[in-house]
């Protein structure tokens, strides 16, 4: 067992866990933060993508013990004062899922993309979300809802 | 998927993490994890100890030199692909390294990881055999060509931890990649290099090492265009055949992806 201590959606967590713990695991079953998912055995499909210190990770291919001191952001620490994210508002009106299962590590992936690349275009987007699988095939709309997010924050930015 | 159990050390330095090593036999060094902690949930892996060297700074860094870039084993495959500098001075290895997984792997994964675990269809053996880059360990110096021994096995002693590599100038060079659609692992990867003594063909993803490609080096040495490996078949008896592909469509994917590099390399 090993104390860690990290900021997770702005709060300070502090638990005595097993070491092979994985990051998922604390948020879903110590924290109850189940809205990051797993979906997958492999480290594939990237249902349980969070941000570690603002970068996007698959929370299954890392050990809590090693998120010690760090500040994670799961899909529930998007939403601010009752206010979707761009990015979680552009998958809505987009029709950017269906049975929305791959899409907390879709949105978490997206937020990623658009804060490292200042031009998206739909085959970028296609790329960069080649670490998150939909199995509803229903990448067309969420290539459509990061597009829009992106211009949508883009001109945000501007006007700020 | 709940590993086996074992404990976790953050190194506080090389020398600590050299220490702790040799006190367990059964340890492992742990960089980004983007295979040990997939092997590990699959319990193919059985570590008693992981000590994470991920957290040391001075083994993370991307420095260009006169003759050539070195780059710290901590280094991860996104810093490599982001680094401006890199792909001014050193065309192939950025675009290489953007290739590598995924963007969340490559927020991980190192360069170190990559060199030491050899996984046969990984992508930096190429690059760094095709250079002739030097691997830099706590121990001493080794040849890339010495490095990669076999299927996941290096050059690497029990208690050696690949520090930095150093990978040459090119006149010219890239990587042509052909990714398995799932894994994002190469099923055949060629890295060109024009270096000033000739070019040099390495190829990771086809066979069970990475490996020079002889008659391609000859052929581009003489004349530098896809052209000049028109004619060259590539022996598959050596190559991998598994669900994902014959040893037949390996030795055609090699031909196919050698081309694609020397028309990058030449943009």
């Amino acid at each position: 067992m090993t104390a860690v201590s990290l900021t997770v959606n702005g709060n300070a967590v502090s638990a005595d866990i097993e070491d092979r713990t994985l990051l998922v695991y604390f948020l879903r079953e110590h924290l109850q933060l189940t809205g990051t998912h797993i979906g997958c055995d492999t480290s594939q499909c990237g249902a349980c993508v969070v941000h570690l210190n603002g970068r996007a990770v698959k929370s299954c291919s890392l050990f809590a013990v090693q998120a010690q001191g760090a500040e994670i952001t799961t899909i529930e620490g998007l939403a601010k004062d009752g206010q979707l994210h761009p990015v979680q508002a552009a998958f809505a009106e987009h029709h950017g899922l269906q049975c929305g299962f791959c899409t907390p590590g879709m949105i978490m992936t997206a937020v990623d993309m658009i804060r490292r690349i200042p031009v998206l275009d739909r085959e970028t987007i296609r790329s960069e979300l080649e670490g998150n699988i939909c199995r509803c095939t229903g990448y067309q709309n969420i290539v459509s809802a990061i597009e829009a997010a992106a211009q949508s924050m883009a001109e945000g930015e501007k006007a700020a | 998927m709940i590993p086996y159990a074992f404990n976790y050390h953050r190194a506080q330095s090389l020398e600590d993490a050299q220490a702790r090593l040799a006190s367990s036999p059964d340890a492992k060094v742990l960089a980004g994890g983007q295979t040990l902690i997939a092997t590990m949930k699959m319990r193919l892996a059985n570590p008693s100890d992981l000590i994470d060297i991920s957290g040391l700074k001075d083994l993370s860094f991307i420095r260009v030199e006169r003759d050539g870039v070195r780059i710290g084993a901590a280094t991860t495959h996104a810093q490599v692909a982001q680094s401006l500098e890199l792909r001014r001075a050193l065309p192939g290895l950025g675009e290489l390294a953007q290739l590598i997984g995924d963007p969340a792997v490559r927020h991980l994964g190192t360069l170190g990881g990559s060199f030491a675990n050899n996984d046969p269809a990984a992508d930096y053996p190429a690059a760094a055999v095709a250079l002739g880059a030097t691997i830099k360990t706590t121990a001493r110096e080794i040849a890339a060509e010495d490095f990669f021994t076999g299927m996941f096995s290096t050059a690497l002693e029990e208690q050696e931890i690949v520090t930095e590599v150093f990978f040459p100038f090119a006149q010219r060079a890239a990587y042509a990649k052909f990714r398995n659609p799932a894994s994002r692992y190469a099923m055949a990867g060629v890295f060109v290099a024009q270096m000033a003594d000739g070019v040099r063909v390495a190829v990771t993803g086809a066979g069970s090492c990475v490996f020079r490609q002889a008659q391609m080096e000859a052929a581009l040495t003489r004349e530098f265009s896809p052209a000049a490996l028109e004619g060259i078949v590539v022996n598959p008896s050596e190559l991998n055949s598994d669900l994902h592909g014959s040893a037949e469509y390996r030795a055609q994917l090699v031909a196919v992806m050698a081309k694609r590099a020397v028309v990058a390399a030449l943009r």
